[in-house]
């Protein structure tokens, strides 16, 4: 009642105007602002474009060793071409937060754009936010596309169309500690039944380190347990493209990777885990084993950021059943935003990044790439610790080219078949949480069709 | 058409005319205009979203599917309904320690005493610190490794706990983070309505003999009440909606097994991880509705009880 009058003393004020009249007039007005506001937005960035479109490219990149020694090369970029580059940098989920805002908003500020194929790239090309590059690769004979190995090629691809270039390779390998597998009397472990015995060796001869230490948390132990999984004989779908994280393969390696974690794991185990936790842990000197990626390898040999530093070893994934086979992925790559109003020149610094002398100097700081030649050059492996770099050439050739399912929804996926993982950590029944799991990424798949 | 000979009809007097008759709609115009950019428009544009199957990119392609997004949403009882009950849990266990806290501490604080002014600053310290600064040091005390918590644990001979990390400890854990921040303000609050009070009721118990305890109770407490019901409303929508302490300690998903996911870390995973944003914007409605109810009730029982 009260509002009601007070809306008729507010219409009497109004020097007898008609209340409807005033609020459509306002309406009106209201509109013009926001025409007359939108008209100018437009102009002022329009007019941006025009002055700055030539000489300034947005790039944005991700927190990566990769990133920082591009950084330092800008200069040279700039001598050579002119065109200033503007760099934002953020961390793996802030920067897809910020992807996902931005080119869903159909934005124009982002140029050249890092991001991860296997993660993000079906989805991000099938929004059509990556610029088809086809052509440009083509352009350029002594850049040579042809250089870059088939595999990470494949996977910046979409529908026969080039989307992105691949920047850095991945593969797992095995992390371990020398003084302590000498002080056991033990090999450095060639199977999984081998290393499941060296962990519970260690663990039970040295209180308080554990034998055996894996990212926990269930989206980022995915990609780290795929290895497991391939050597196990098992893979996230059968030939015909059905789910298969419940076949005995499948679950004999979920048993052993969680098993490995539970049994012979740090005590009061967390499952929030991702490599950057588990690496502290490991540089510690808290644990004897760590399966991660090799391309992590500078903060265990670090001197300023690990304890471990002089007694680190690194070794091929150990075989399971079905041989050693770890996971050897493209882990990032560059791609161009489709809404770009700077194409040409966003082209023009992917092309310089990803040359064959930057591609060669970068691997020398330890960050290993895509191009095959310089994996055949002797000076591309000549930094790497000796053992690591006989790891990668064997995880090289019996690589698998994913370390994930292979699907537009990568974040649902990998929550889905990373539950039996978790289970298995935590020491619940992993088998009846793989049951479980699998017809839930049936239905994923099912969706996707 | 007199008039305009008497008054020379330029475009800035015909605007001040045009204004002075319009001054109200003209003085309002930015905040209204503030208010429909960045409150209105947006939540139309999601209720719109929560009628479609908008999936993968906002630009691409949806179709209208009515209410079965809230449908499904509804029935979800491995996701969304023990997300609503975390969000109550949240919300009322964190509520409930920072009221009691905050009046024992606001008790203390009403009465002046040596050092007054140092310890209200040091107790007001938690809130000025960033919630997400703030989620990233509990993690390290709490690290079931390395951290200070069962360090402090060990010295009085009790085992090691798993805090955020355990499944059933996580979030009662998160709500004493909630609580170690957010007292100051339920105090700060509390003593600007026990500063405002008038002490002759208090006086006039005392002569009549009622103790400590009754004082409060029948004498204080509910001249206090509108005070109480404030801090009840503002920590309660804040403590409803909080995200970055849930997100700076546990990440996407709240765990694992979800442990710690409410309805505003599941909206989240929602729309950033799956980009299922007509789902997502049916929960955010949702939980929009449950927000507004609450609030109608805290302030309709107070109504009620006023009349």
């Amino acid at each position: 009642m009260r509002r009601a009058e007070h809306g008729i003393r507010m219409s009497d004020g109004d020097n007898g105007v008609d209340v409807k009249k005033s609020v459509l007039r306002m309406t009106g007005i209201a509109t013009a602002v926001l025409l007359a506001g939108g008209a100018l937005a437009a102009c002022s960035s329009g007019g941006g474009d025009g002055d700055s479109g030539s000489k300034t490219l947005r790039v944005t990149l991700a927190n990566h060793v990769w990133t920082d020694i591009i950084k330092k090369k800008l200069p040279e970029f700039k001598k050579k071409t002119g065109i200033t580059v503007k760099v934002a940098q953020f961390g793996e989920d802030q920067l897809s937060d910020q992807y996902n805002v931005k080119l869903n908003a159909g934005s124009d500020d982002i140029d050249v754009m890092m991001y991860r194929p296997l993660q993000e790239g079906k989805l991000f090309a099938k929004n059509k936010y990556l610029a088809d590059l086809t052509d440009d690769v083509k352009s350029d004979s002594s850049w040579d596309w042809k250089d870059f190995q088939p595999g990470p090629v494949g996977s910046t691809t979409y529908e026969d169309n080039v989307v992105g270039v691949p920047i850095i390779t991945e593969q797992e390998v095995l992390y371990y500690r020398k003084d302590l597998l000498e002080k056991a009397g033990l090999e450095v472990p060639k199977t999984m039944d081998d290393l499941k015995a060296a962990a519970k060796k260690i663990s039970e001869e040295n209180p308080g380190i554990a034998g055996f230490v894996a990212r926990t948390e269930k989206s980022a132990a995915v990609t780290q347990f795929s290895s497991f999984l391939y050597s196990y004989g098992g893979e996230w779908t059968d030939k015909k493209g059905k789910a298969s994280i419940d076949t005995p393969e499948a679950k004999a390696a979920y048993k052993m990777y969680g098993g490995l974690i539970h049994d012979y794991g740090p005590k009061n185990v967390s499952t929030d885990m991702s490599w950057s936790e588990a690496m502290a842990i490991f540089t510690q000197g808290n644990a004897a084993f760590y399966p991660e990626a090799d391309s992590l390898y500078q903060n265990a040999t670090d001197q300023t950021k690990s304890k471990v530093a002089d007694t680190v070893g690194f070794a091929p994934l150990p075989a399971g059943p079905a041989g050693s086979k770890p996971y050897n992925v493209p882990s990032w790559a560059l791609g161009i935003n489709d809404a770009s109003s700077n194409k040409d020149n966003a082209w023009k610094f992917i092309q310089w990044a990803t040359s064959k002398k930057m591609t060669l100097e970068i691997q020398k700081e330890g960050v290993p790439g895509a191009r095959q030649s310089v994996w055949e050059d002797p000076a591309g492996t000549a930094t790497y610790p000796k053992d690591l770099a006989q790891a990668i050439a064997v995880s090289t050739k019996n690589g698998v080219g994913h370390d994930r399912p292979l699907v537009i929804k990568v974040p649902e996926a990998r929550e889905i078949v990373g539950q039996p993982i978790v289970e298995a950590i935590t020491g619940g029944d992993s088998d009846a949480a793989a049951d479980a799991a699998n017809p839930k990424f049936q239905q994923l798949l099912d969706d996707e069709k | 058409m007199t008039v305009t000979v008497s008054k020379p009809n330029t475009a800035w007097t015909s605007y001040s005319d045009w204004a002075n008759r319009h001054r109200k709609w003209l003085f309002a115009a930015p905040a209204m205009i503030i208010v429909g950019l960045l409150i209105i428009i947006p939540l139309a544009w999601t209720l719109y979203l929560s009628a479609t199957d908008a999936e993968g990119s906002v630009r691409a392609d949806h179709d209208f599917v009515g209410l079965a997004n809230y449908l499904q949403v509804l029935t979800d009882t491995t996701r969304f309904w023990p997300a609503v009950g975390r969000t109550f849990y949240f919300t009322i266990g964190a509520l409930v320690l920072e009221l009691v806290f905050g009046m024992c501490i606001a008790l203390l604080l009403w009465r002046p005493f040596r050092g007054e002014r140092w310890v209200r600053v040091a107790i007001l310290l938690p809130l000025v610190a960033t919630p997400v600064a703030v989620g990233m040091m509990w993690r390290l005390i709490f690290d079931p490794n390395i951290g200070f918590a069962n360090q402090l644990l060990g010295y009085v001979g009790i085992p090691p706990q798993p805090w955020l990390s355990g499944e059933a400890t996580a979030l009662p854990t998160l709500i004493f983070v909630d609580v170690w921040q957010w007292t100051p303000m339920v105090v700060l609050i509390l003593l600007a309505g026990l500063t405002s009070l008038s002490d002759e009721p208090d006086e006039a118990a005392r002569i009549d003999g009622a103790s400590n305890w009754q004082r409060f109770w029948y004498v204080t407490l509910p001249l206090l009440r509108s005070t109480v019901i404030v801090a009840i409303l503002l920590r309660s929508i804040d403590a409803l909606k909080t995200f970055d302490i849930l997100y700076a300690t546990k990440g996407k998903g709240g765990g694992s097994f979800h442990e710690v996911e409410t309805l505003n870390v599941y909206a989240y995973g929602l729309s950033f991880d799956y980009n299922d944003y007509g789902v997502a914007s049916a929960v955010l409605i949702i939980f929009f509705l449950l927000i507004i109810a609450m609030m109608w009730l805290v302030t309709y029982r107070r109504k009620g009880k006023e009349q």
